[in-house]
Order: C-alpha cells, then sequence, then structure tokens
C-alpha cells in the first residue's frame, strides 16, 4: 500500500479494496457500489464497462480496449470524483448514464431546468429527498432527460454544470 | 475565388460552382444516437419549436432553421451536435461495426470520430488522434458532451503511429480525413482562400501521402481506409490516393451516398491516375447546396 497515483497515466482501478496497491485508489467495487446506492443504477449497467484512475481522485469511464498502464490523453468520459468526503460525479455521465438512475434524481420543470443549464443556483425548498449531490432532470419528449448534477444542500440546488457545458436557452 | 480557375476544365457548370462557392452555409447538425434516437431528437425539437429538414441521404443529417444551433436543448443534451452535412459523408462511408478496432488518424475537433462511434454504438475501439495538443482539448470536450465512451485519445504525428500501447497490432477500418487546403470550406470561412499557393498544396500533399501510407500499413488486410479532405485541388485528393496505390497494397473500391457527386479524376495537367480514382467521389457545393469534399474508399489488399 505504499504506491502513490501517478497523475500522468491511466491505471485501471482494483476489482476490490483489498487488490488495491495504490493508496487512496478507489475500486471498481465501490464504484459500482456508489453509483447502485445513491442513484439506483443497476450495477449490470456497467458490465461492459472498464473504470480508469487518471489525476488523483479523477475516475474514466471506458467501454474499448485497453491495457493498464496507459499513458494518452483520454479514454472514454470522466464520470467521478473520489479521494474526497463527498464523492461527485460529472455532469457528461449523469447525462449519458442518469436516465438508469431512479433515486437522488430532481425533476425540474421547465423554467427551473432552464436556470440549471445556465449554471444558477435556485431555491427549491419542496425537495424532501436526500442532501448532497443530485441528478437534475426535466421531462422532454415525453420522458424524463438527465441535465447534470446539481449539489443540494438548505434548500437550494447549486449547478454544478460546469462553465463550457452551459447554456442559454 | 480567383484560384479556382484553375478547376474550371474539370467542373460541370463553373458557373453555378462559383455562384454556391458565394453563398453562405446554412446550420446542419448530426444526430447523436448515442444519447436520443432520431424521434426523440426530432420531437425534442418540435417542442422547442425549431424548424428543421432531414437530409435525404442520411436521416440523422438536420438542416436547422435557426442562428443558434449550439442554444436548443437538444445540443445542451448532446442529441445534436454542429456538424456541416458533407462532413458527415467520410464515416458513413466507412461503415464502423459494433466492436471493431477502429483508428481515426486526424480526429480533431471530433465531429466525425464521434460519429465513429455512434455508428458502433458506442461498442468496441475507436483509437482518436491528432498531432494538434491545442485541438485535442475541443475533441475531448466533444467526445464526452456526446457521451463516446469507446473513444481512446492520442496526441501524435500520424504518420509514424506506434500501436505498442494498445493490446492490438492493426485496425479493421481507418480514416484519414487529412489536413488540407480546406478550399471546399469556402462557404463557411471566406477566408479559407486568403493563403492559397501551389506551393501550400504541394506541400500539404507530401503529408497527406505520409499519412495515407500509415494508415494502409496499421490497417488489416481486406479492412477499409477512408480517405478524404475538404478541398479540390487533385494534388491533394486523386495524387494522394495515387501515391498510396504505387506504395502500399490497396485498391479503390465503390461505394453508394445518394449526393450527386462526380467522379473522381483520372487525370489533371500532366499527370495521369489509375481508372479505378473514377471510383471516389467529388462533391462540389452546387451539387447539394453544400461545402466541397473528396471521399476515396480503400480496400487493404495481400502484400
Amino acid at each position: 500500500m505504499t504506491e502513490q497515483n501517478d497523475g500522468q497515466r491511466f491505471d485501471r482501478l482494483p476489482e476490490t479494496p483489498d487488490e488495491r496497491t495504490v493508496e487512496g485508489r478507489a475500486s471498481r467495487e465501490e464504484v459500482v457500489d456508489y453509483f447502485a446506492d445513491r442513484f439506483a443504477i443497476p450495477p449490470e449497467t456497467f458490465d461492459d464497462y472498464t473504470f480508469w484512475e487518471k489525476g488523483a481522485g479523477k475516475i474514466w469511464i471506458y467501454a474499448g480496449e485497453a491495457e493498464t498502464p496507459l499513458e494518452i490523453e483520454a479514454i472514454g468520459m470522466t464520470c467521478l470524483r473520489t479521494r474526497q468526503e463527498h464523492w461527485k460525479p460529472t455532469t457528461d455521465f449523469a447525462q449519458r448514464f442518469g436516465r438508469e438512475a431512479t433515486e437522488c434524481v430532481i425533476e425540474l420543470d421547465r423554467e427551473q431546468a432552464r436556470a440549471f443549464a445556465t449554471g444558477e443556483d435556485q431555491e427549491l425548498e419542496w425537495w424532501d429527498g436526500d442532501w448532497g449531490y443530485l441528478i437534475g432532470a426535466h421531462r422532454i419528449a415525453g420522458e424524463l432527460e438527465p441535465l447534470g448534477v446539481g449539489l443540494y444542500v438548505h434548500g437550494e440546488l447549486r449547478s454544478m454544470v460546469p462553465k463550457g457545458r452551459q447554456r442559454e436557452l | 475565388m480567383e484560384p479556382f480557375e484553375r478547376y474550371r476544365p474539370i467542373v460541370d457548370d463553373f458557373e453555378a460552382f462559383l455562384a454556391a462557392c458565394e453563398r453562405p452555409l446554412g446550420n446542419a447538425v448530426r444526430v447523436n444516437t448515442i444519447k436520443a434516437s432520431v424521434e426523440r431528437t426530432l420531437e425534442t425539437l418540435d417542442e422547442d419549436g425549431v424548424a428543421y429538414e432531414q437530409a435525404d441521404w442520411n436521416p440523422r443529417v438536420l438542416r436547422l432553421e435557426t442562428d443558434s444551433p449550439g442554444s436548443t436543448w437538444t445540443s445542451f443534451h448532446g442529441f445534436t451536435h454542429g456538424q456541416e452535412e458533407v462532413s458527415a459523408v467520410p464515416p458513413v462511408v466507412l461503415d464502423p461495426q459494433p466492436g471493431e478496432r477502429v483508428w481515426d488518424c486526424c480526429a480533431a475537433p471530433g465531429g466525425k470520430a464521434t460519429q465513429i462511434a455512434a455508428l458502433m454504438d458506442d461498442r468496441g475501439t475507436v483509437v482518436a488522434n491528432d498531432n494538434n495538443l491545442g485541438r485535442i482539448s475541443a475533441l475531448r470536450f466533444n467526445a464526452e458532451r456526446l457521451g463516446a465512451t469507446n473513444l481512446a485519445v492520442t496526441v501524435d504525428d500520424a504518420r509514424n503511429y506506434s500501436l505498442k500501447r494498445f493490446p492490438f497490432d492493426e485496425f479493421d477500418r481507418t480514416l484519414v480525413d487529412a489536413p488540407c487546403s480546406c478550399e471546399g470550406t469556402i462557404r463557411k470561412n471566406p477566408d479559407a482562400l486568403d493563403n492559397w499557393s501551389e506551393g501550400h498544396i504541394s506541400s500539404i500533399a507530401g503529408i497527406q501521402k505520409g499519412i495515407l501510407r500509415r494508415a494502409i500499413q496499421a490497417t488489416r488486410e481486406g479492412g477499409t481506409v477512408v480517405y478524404s479532405t475538404c478541398t479540390f485541388a487533385p494534388e491533394e485528393n486523386e495524387a494522394v490516393v495515387q501515391h498510396a496505390l504505387e506504395a502500399e497494397s490497396c485498391r479503390v473500391v465503390d461505394f453508394d451516398i445518394g449526393l450527386e457527386h462526380s467522379p473522381g479524376l483520372t487525370e489533371w495537367k500532366d499527370e495521369t491516375f489509375d481508372e479505378s480514382l473514377e471510383r471516389a467521389i467529388r462533391i462540389y457545393p452546387h451539387q447539394n447546396d453544400t461545402g466541397g469534399f473528396f471521399v476515396a474508399k480503400l480496400e487493404v489488399t495481400a502484400e
């Protein structure tokens, strides 16, 4: 357990915490469990994907072929920030996989969705679910569609949509 | 437009060609089926009151009637990606299948690489390479926004690309959407011809030849290599493919695309090219009211 994370390369996550050789690295099991516990995303959703760390705590999800370790620019997409008290999914992950989520999904109306997409914080005191990171979603073309990740605390939903992804709609 | 005079002998209805080049291009988007079906995307556009026209040759290509295609819900959700209509042609010709290993060797900013990923249902491996680190960030941004999870992104010179880092040593298909003089983008970039010179064309043709040769070498026997540019200059198109035919094991093959086009050339100035180059296509702006493109489909053969 003395190895340190090498921020310059991709390392595949160990299957379980027992197989961990790099200090503080999340395991695949913990990542899949997190998505299941927090958002009720079925674990089998990720059967054909591998998870990787590059940059301390930055977890990537990948569907292609690769051997670990790997020194390239990117594989798949960043999906989760670990190595902090509350793990935080990315907006792009929420949009790609959030349709599988059934818990900690906050349904917004059109105006609230618009505010969320522009990166605004908003008072939403009616929410009686968990605090912390939620998936913001709205109904389009008859179905709920995830917008991204928000942080809910003290009656307020803070949009975590990154600057480059924010849009005036 | 002066440089285009050299194409008067090869373009049918040259005046219509010039007139089309003067007209600005509308907004086209590609439906990203990784995130939503064509049906769901069209329904979302309808709800938003954004008018569109579906391309006859490809139901995933839409011409939008809006000045800001980036400010729609379909764009925010990654259901659509702004991509010129003809720029969606090469991945369709490449015809990648789910589970395959595909190389897009000049991939930034990623419109075609993500289209390849979508055509593969986001299964298999797309190695998206570009030698320009600055443009890689745009590629990565687009890949994540569009939800492509089967992309591996590398920054290298495609001419001496190594597959050592991957657990396979050849690709099933390779797209060479080569850096070029971009004459065919004149409707989108009115200054596309500002630095035009025959010297520039000849130096960029040298790079294109090196990239196409490496692409053929890195693709398995029986595999497909598509060579495309957004320019009209035969020096960057037929002459590059001719060079590959002479130097590598490959042949030019036919394909259907459903867009009006002209055949590739078999002669230009004092050069002649293999007759099979007639199987390549030249798309001129006046034929389908688009930008200009050249596309050749090659099959890698036994040595």
